[in-house]
């Protein structure tokens, strides 16, 4: 031992074993229903769009990593991999390849590498990526297709929120129903036509404890609030709360999106008001704005205001007086 | 049975099952000691004693300079060999006095006990106790005598007796806690004497059962509670074990006097026992030798002063691929350099395994874990960010001197970030700042 050099650290001397890749990875794995479901339902068009996004994705970064002279391990840590998978979750089925590419690029360079890479954006990546796409190509963009397990000729097929909102669905009695949204065979982005594939991923991250509960269960609960008030005033003109929470993105950005860790709060308070309010805000966009959808912009917005949640829900000190 | 606990904290591999069931075992005094003149919170001790001299076991060689000081003693009777620089598991060289050991033990006759302790007033006690060189023996070696002697102002009505030992690998107090019951009782008895306080609580967690059912039953007839506690981690720091056992909050940069209560740790009460009911000054301690690096762990009473190389090779040596040298536990303990460093008062452990070395580190990802496991409730990735960018001020306001430094931050942090090691550069920052302001 004495002719031998002994390590020496700071303590703690003992560490979880948990690391970033291995949250990083556990996040894809609970992706993989709601991907695998996506690929059922639309086929191979699927399968290049998520192809397309995850290798410009990673492209982009090793770009980046290069001109920013900084070690490739990001490039494997599997990040860029999720903002891949989830900005392909978020696009149109026939949504064309260049425009994924160009989504893809964004997502990385304009949202993530910009801001220093990963760790240090404040927007959500993949929906980055996603608000250039609807800015830049905005019909392409909410045109959809239906699932290749639906036999529908129309060429052309409104999701079931763009039918409540602009097709009078409640009054025409089309409304899609929650058993539909649920199992998932209605129109939409790839990764929002099935809650229960999703719902699967999400167990399986809060096993891993790789996501706060606390993010899903306050959007779900001032959404669920506030579309529940105006259905309980006028079933006749609103949909109900079930309906909201099955249909749009809304699943997929409360859980997998809303829930990233980079663009949350990382304090108690601030992660309630963070997840309250992205709730409020896509049920304020959905019966008042001009989209049929607001979970992307909901969640953009509040992510603006992470760095001020954090700065002013700083938790009480053990022994710490409450000021009076 | 209810099983208390505090918010937060971690629980890590405990590995106490290596030595849990090793009884204490005496290791027989080595050729020669080192005894550092600095063993405890505060001021250097003074020595008292010349190169040259014969001294016997128990004899005072270092005096307290300060309020905040403890006296030393010699744990081997023999000859003074030097009085000198030398090796200290704090990290810098101390003054200390190495002692040939004659091999006779030899005690001072100066040395005498008392009939009936628990008779004493308070002040004796206190006494006693100072000329013991008693201090925590829990690790951070706060003067015992000190925290006998409550201000005025502010009436101690709960001693409570840690019996945690929350760190993993660490057997040293449960050992003491099942041989040495009595003296513990004794000793707390004697704390709450001195303090004048009204009831004594034991706190010992839930992995201790045979130590919860051997103290309950001892305390039938008595005023003495015992509690049982969750095994986690860190059940045994001060202020999470008071808002557990007692459900107060120590205020913010204050002491556990503020909210009328005394710590003690169970080793801490056995030495009070001893050294007022047999006069026996502070010369050894209990401690767990232990880690996959050793070849035979053990618990041990080990004199004060013993190089670590001899603690070892009494316990069959060193494994080959040991490559870290620890002492104290696995959460707050300190890497050594070299083995040839004395076991002082503060000496819980002597602890060696196979480290990995630090892997890559990548950026934090906010992941809000530190703040998840927090026992203090900090926000330690910000403290860290603080610290990094010489952000003093806003350090200080987001609670940096509250940090304990259990290490459960750094703990669960996925990013691999040495957040411990950036809150303590942070920490000294702040406090250089502070002495500028004041001075």
């Amino acid at each position: 031992m004495t002719d031998k050099a002994l390590l020496l650290e700071s303590s703690p001397h003992f560490r979880d074993q948990d690391s970033v890749p291995k949250i990083m990875y556990a996040v894809i794995l609970s992706l993989l229903p709601a991907v695998l479901a996506s690929i059922y339902f639309f086929r191979w068009r699927a399968l290049l769009l998520y192809a397309c996004c995850i290798i410009a994705g990673l492209a982009t970064e090793a770009l980046f990593l290069w001109i920013r002279k900084k070690p490739m391990n990001s490039l494997w840590d599997g990040s860029v991999i999720i903002t891949g998978l989830l900005l392909a979750m978020t696009l149109p089925p026939n949504l064309s390849l260049d425009s994924a590419v160009i989504g893809a690029v964004v997502a990385v360079g304009l949202g993530k590498h910009v801001f220093g890479g990963l760790g240090h954006n404040i927007f959500n990546p993949a929906l980055v990526g996603r608000a250039f796409l609807q800015t830049a190509f905005p019909v392409a963009m909410t045109t959809w297709t239906a699932p290749a397990t639906l036999s529908v000729d129309a060429v052309t097929f409104a999701t079931p929120l763009g039918n409540l909102k602009f097709e009078a669905a409640l009054v025409e009695g089309t409304l899609t129903p929650a058993k539909d949204l649920f199992w998932g065979n209605v129109g939409g982005s790839l990764g929002e036509t099935s809650a229960i594939a999703l719902l699967i991923g999400a167990a399986f991250l809060f096993y891993k404890k790789a996501i706060d509960w606390k993010i899903p269960a306050g959007i779900i609960l001032s959404l669920t609030v506030f579309t529940g008030i105006f259905w309980l005033v006028s079933p006749d003109a609103y949909a109900t709360p079930l309906f909201h929470l099955m249909a749009g993105g809304l699943i997929l950005g409360a859980f997998f999106m809303a829930t990233d860790m980079v663009t949350s709060p990382i304090t108690p308070m601030g992660t309630w008001i963070f997840a309250l309010g992205i709730g409020l805000l896509v049920g304020l966009i959905r019966l008042f704005g001009g989209l049929a959808e607001g979970v992307m912009f909901s969640i953009l917005f509040m992510n603006m205001f992470v760095p001020l949640l954090n700065r002013f829900t700083r938790p009480r000190i053990l022994g710490e007086r409450r000021k009076k | 049975m209810k099983i208390k606990t505090f918010p937060r904290g971690i629980h890590p591999p405990e590995h106490k099952s290596l030595t849990a069931g090793s009884p204490l075992e005496s290791m027989p005094p080595p050729e020669k000691v080192f005894i550092p003149l600095h063993q405890h919170f505060g001021s250097p001790a003074k020595a008292v004693v010349q190169k040259g001299e014969e001294v016997l076991l128990g004899q005072k060689i270092g005096e307290a300079t300060a309020l905040f000081s403890a006296d030393v003693h010699a744990s081997v009777s023999g000859k003074v060999l030097a009085i000198d620089g030398y090796n200290h598991p704090l990290g810098k060289p101390v003054l200390a006095v190495s002692i040939a050991n004659n091999g006779e033990d030899r005690s001072d006759p100066g040395i005498s006990g008392t009939e009936n302790p628990l008779s004493l007033e308070p002040e004796s006690i206190r006494t006693k106790v100072k000329e013991a060189g008693i201090v925590g023996l829990g690790g951070a070696g706060f003067p015992t005598a000190v925290k006998l002697s409550p201000p005025k102002d502010k009436p101690i009505d709960t001693v409570i007796i840690n019996g945690c030992e929350c760190e993993p690998l660490l057997n040293a107090d449960y050992r003491l806690l099942m041989e040495f019951a009595d003296h513990v009782l004794q000793g707390a008895e004697l704390v709450r004497i001195a303090t004048g306080a009204g009831r004594i609580v034991i706190g010992i967690e839930d992995n201790k059962k045979d130590a919860f059912t051997l103290f309950k039953d001892k305390t039938q007839d008595s005023q003495i509670e015992v509690v049982l506690l969750k095994t986690k981690y860190p059940q045994g720091a001060e202020k999470n074990l008071i808002s557990a056992l007692l459900d107060r909050e120590v205020p913010k940069g204050g002491l556990p006097f503020d909210v009328g209560v005394v710590v003690q740790n169970v080793g801490t009460v056995k030495a009070i026992w001893d050294a007022v009911k047999t006069g026996r000054p502070l010369y050894e301690r209990a401690l767990t030798v232990s880690g996959s690096g050793v070849k035979n762990p053990k618990n041990l009473m080990v004199r004060i002063g013993t190089p670590f190389r001899d603690v070892l090779d009494f316990c069959g040596g060193h494994k080959n691929e040991a490559n870290i040298l620890v002492m104290g536990g696995p959460m707050m303990g300190l890497s050594q350099w070299t083995s040839d460093v004395p076991v002082i008062k503060g000496t819980s452990g002597i602890l060696s395994w196979q480290a990995t070395p630090p892997a890559f580190v990548h950026t934090c990802i906010q992941c809000a874990r530190c703040i998840g496991h927090c026992p203090m409730n900090l926000v330690p990735t910000r403290l860290m960010k603080y610290a990094k960018n010489d952000h003093i001020k806003e350090a200080e306001d987001w609670g940096i001197l509250d940090c304990v430094e259990c290490g459960c931050c750094q703990y669960t942090c996925p990013a691999r970030i040495p957040l411990v090691h950036w809150i303590r550069l942070g920490k000294n920052n702040v406090m250089i700042e502070k002495r500028k302001k004041s001075a």
